[in-house]
């Protein structure tokens, strides 16, 4: 089943790949997921989940980490991408907003966002013209263009990153965690521009987030990951009202908001048996 | 105007022009602080290293003589021909600029994400291996480098005689000022307004301080941290030649050239380890700090002031103001 927003052509494919870090610790063991063009996917779970660590895999982020893809493949637009150069990827059109936002601190926040244009060779012209778009989308980011990024606040910092992003002209997004840290009113405000860029811009989006409740409700399809593992995926509606998802990730039962103390001890008792 | 305060001027304008020659080896060292994170321990070795290779190369020695001598049996020492000056340096750039791409390609290459003590200790191995290999590459006499030798790009010998003269006319003392500080104060302005404008206004500068920043940042929006880390050790190579050059042309290209980097350490202290203006204002007030104090004080506790001025000043900058006088502060939200 597709939602409105998808379309069949898959940008992006990953293939059973299993992640080693420090050649002994297993944290992927064989995650599949494939990302449509124009659409949004989530990539839900909880702490130490791998959410993070499959993002970084498809960027190419792992290899600075010390990390390894040993096991599966990593195709984009069909050809494989894995172990290719950062930069590579990001003339290529993906690029990855990491976790906790990661500004330049000591350039301003117009110089974060110009550096996201490093790989572009396609004139200062075109650059400047995206910088405008860019300030459309977080107008207030044009407000605190000459403040060093160390200086503003989180969800602005937010911003940053994903401008930055942006400035790539970017076919996708890789986003890991863009709720972090921030009031709930302002998570509603970055997934709005999420959204926007999504529609307007045409950007695709692969998602990382523990919010498992705004996600789904700004994403098309959800894949739920459980210690390295998918253990669910499906249209972002379905998973809404799926009785599992609703008990373990938004922490709601048949008969209503269940206290955390029940869910928790369901939830251990369950894992003993598997 | 009496005498003494005339000498006081003078002695004044000897320390600024000695603290540019400071300014200039602590440069090197904030170049490669603020893009990587990495202290450079072989920062004077590189510029020893430079000005070995500039006289070796003026001077048309045969590259590694000593050893090819000894294992073939025959006794070259010289190609037999003189390079002229300007194309000397020209060269020395480029042997600095494949040893940054040497030095990234084996040392660092290998330790990207370690810890800043571990690459800092990898500095200290490449000092010593760097210390070798130039005096196993030109030899370990001391050599004398003269890079005016047919260079018109030298300032005009009559410099300082009109310094003197017209010092002279004025105060009714005549100042004595070296014609190589000169040289030198004019080559630093030069190199550092290059240096701040690149940094600054450039796309590879403003990549560079990215990088400086976070890597893994810089790293996911695409920018290479092979291409920038060879980039700032070219920099810092070519700063490293400058500095040899001066230091090498004052006092001889040998062994002790290479210890200048201590006289940076307390230059980098009082300027902050991450501002190249701090670098070069912290070089003047110690060079002028260290003869000022020397002049005045010295007389009353004995003299040889000049051995320890720098080091102490250095301490009560490091009790009081740890970041130095330009130094970025630590910026750390919570």
């Amino acid at each position: 089943m597709l939602d409105a927003g998808r379309t069949e052509e898959t940008l992006l494919e990953v293939n059973n790949i299993e992640v080693i870090y420090n050649h002994v610790i297993l944290v992927l063991k064989g995650v599949s997921l494939s990302v449509p063009k124009g659409g949004i996917t989530a990539l839900l779970g909880g702490n130490g989940a791998g959410k993070t660590t499959t993002l970084k895999a498809i960027s190419s982020l792992l290899q600075s980490e010390r990390g390894d893809v040993t096991k599966g493949s990593i195709e984009y637009r069909g050809k494989n991408i894995q172990g290719r150069d950062p930069a590579d990827l990001v003339k290529q059109g993906v690029i990855q907003v990491m976790e906790g936002r990661h500004c330049f601190e000591h350039l301003t926040v117009e110089e974060n966002l110009l550096t996201g244009a490093y790989t572009r060779s396609d004139g200062g012209a075109r650059i400047q013209q995206d910088l405008d778009m860019v300030y459309t989308y977080f107008p207030r980011l044009k407000e605190r263009r000459k403040s060093q990024a160390g200086y503003t606040s989180g969800g602005e910092q937010q911003m940053v990153a994903m401008g930055r992003a942006l400035m790539s002209r970017p076919e996708t997004i890789l986003l890991d965690e863009p709720s972090m840290g921030l009031a709930p009113q302002l998570v509603e405000e970055i997934f709005t521009i999420v959204k926007n860029l999504n529609e307007q811009e045409g950007v695709t989006f692969l998602l990382a987030e523990q919010n498992t409740n705004v996600a789904l409700r700004f994403a098309n399809y959800g894949y739920i990951l459980e210690s390295g593992r998918i253990v669910m995926d499906g249209p972002a509606a379905e998973l809404r009202e799926n009785p599992d998802v609703k008990e373990f990730y938004l922490g709601m039962s048949d008969d209503g908001r269940k206290s955390f103390r029940d869910v928790r001890s369901y939830r251990r008792r369950k894992r003993w048996l598997s | 105007m009496p005498e003494q305060l005339v000498f006081a001027m003078e002695v004044f304008l000897n320390g600024l022009m000695a603290g540019v020659l400071y300014a200039l080896v602590a440069l090197g060292f904030v170049l490669i602080y603020k893009a990587s994170g990495i202290f450079n321990f072989a920062q004077g070795v590189m510029a020893l290293f430079a000005a070995m290779t500039l006289v070796g190369i003026q001077k048309g020695q045969v590259p590694f003589s000593h050893l090819i001598n000894a294992v073939l049996g025959t006794h070259i020492h010289h190609f037999g021909w003189h390079v002229h000056s300007l194309l000397a340096i020209l060269l020395t750039v480029g042997v600095m600029i494949f040893l940054a791409w040497a030095v990234q390609k084996f040392v660092f290459r290998h330790l990207v994400g370690q810890e800043p003590i571990i690459l800092f200790m990898a500095t200290i191995g490449l000092a010593y291996f760097l210390e070798g290999f130039a005096d196993l590459m030109w030899g370990s006499e001391i050599k004398t480098l003269d890079v005016c030798l047919t260079a018109n790009a030298c300032l005009p010998q009559g410099i300082n005689l009109a310094i003197d003269e017209a010092t002279y006319n004025w105060f009714g003392y005549g100042f004595f000022i070296d014609n190589l500080d000169i040289t030198a104060t004019i080559v630093a302005i030069i190199l550092v307004s290059a240096l701040v404008i690149f940094s600054q206004y450039t796309k590879q500068g403003r990549a560079m301080r990215a990088v400086a920043d976070d890597h893994q940042a810089a790293l996911s929006v695409g920018i290479s941290l092979n291409f920038i880390w060879v980039l700032v050790w070219s920099v810092a190579g070519f700063v490293a030649l400058v500095a040899g050059i001066m230091w090498g042309a004052k006092s001889g290209v040998q062994f002790s050239l290479s210890l200048i980097a201590l006289k940076a350490l307390p230059v980098l202290m009082l300027g902050g380890f991450t501002s190249i203006p701090g670098a070069i204002v912290g070089g003047l007030i110690i060079g002028v700090g260290e003869k000022m104090f020397e002049f005045l004080i010295g007389p009353m506790v004995g003299g040889a002031t000049e051995n320890w001025f720098a080091y102490v000043l250095a301490l009560v900058f490091l009790v009081f103001r740890p970041q130095g006088l330009f130094g970025e502060k630590i910026i750390e939200r919570v």
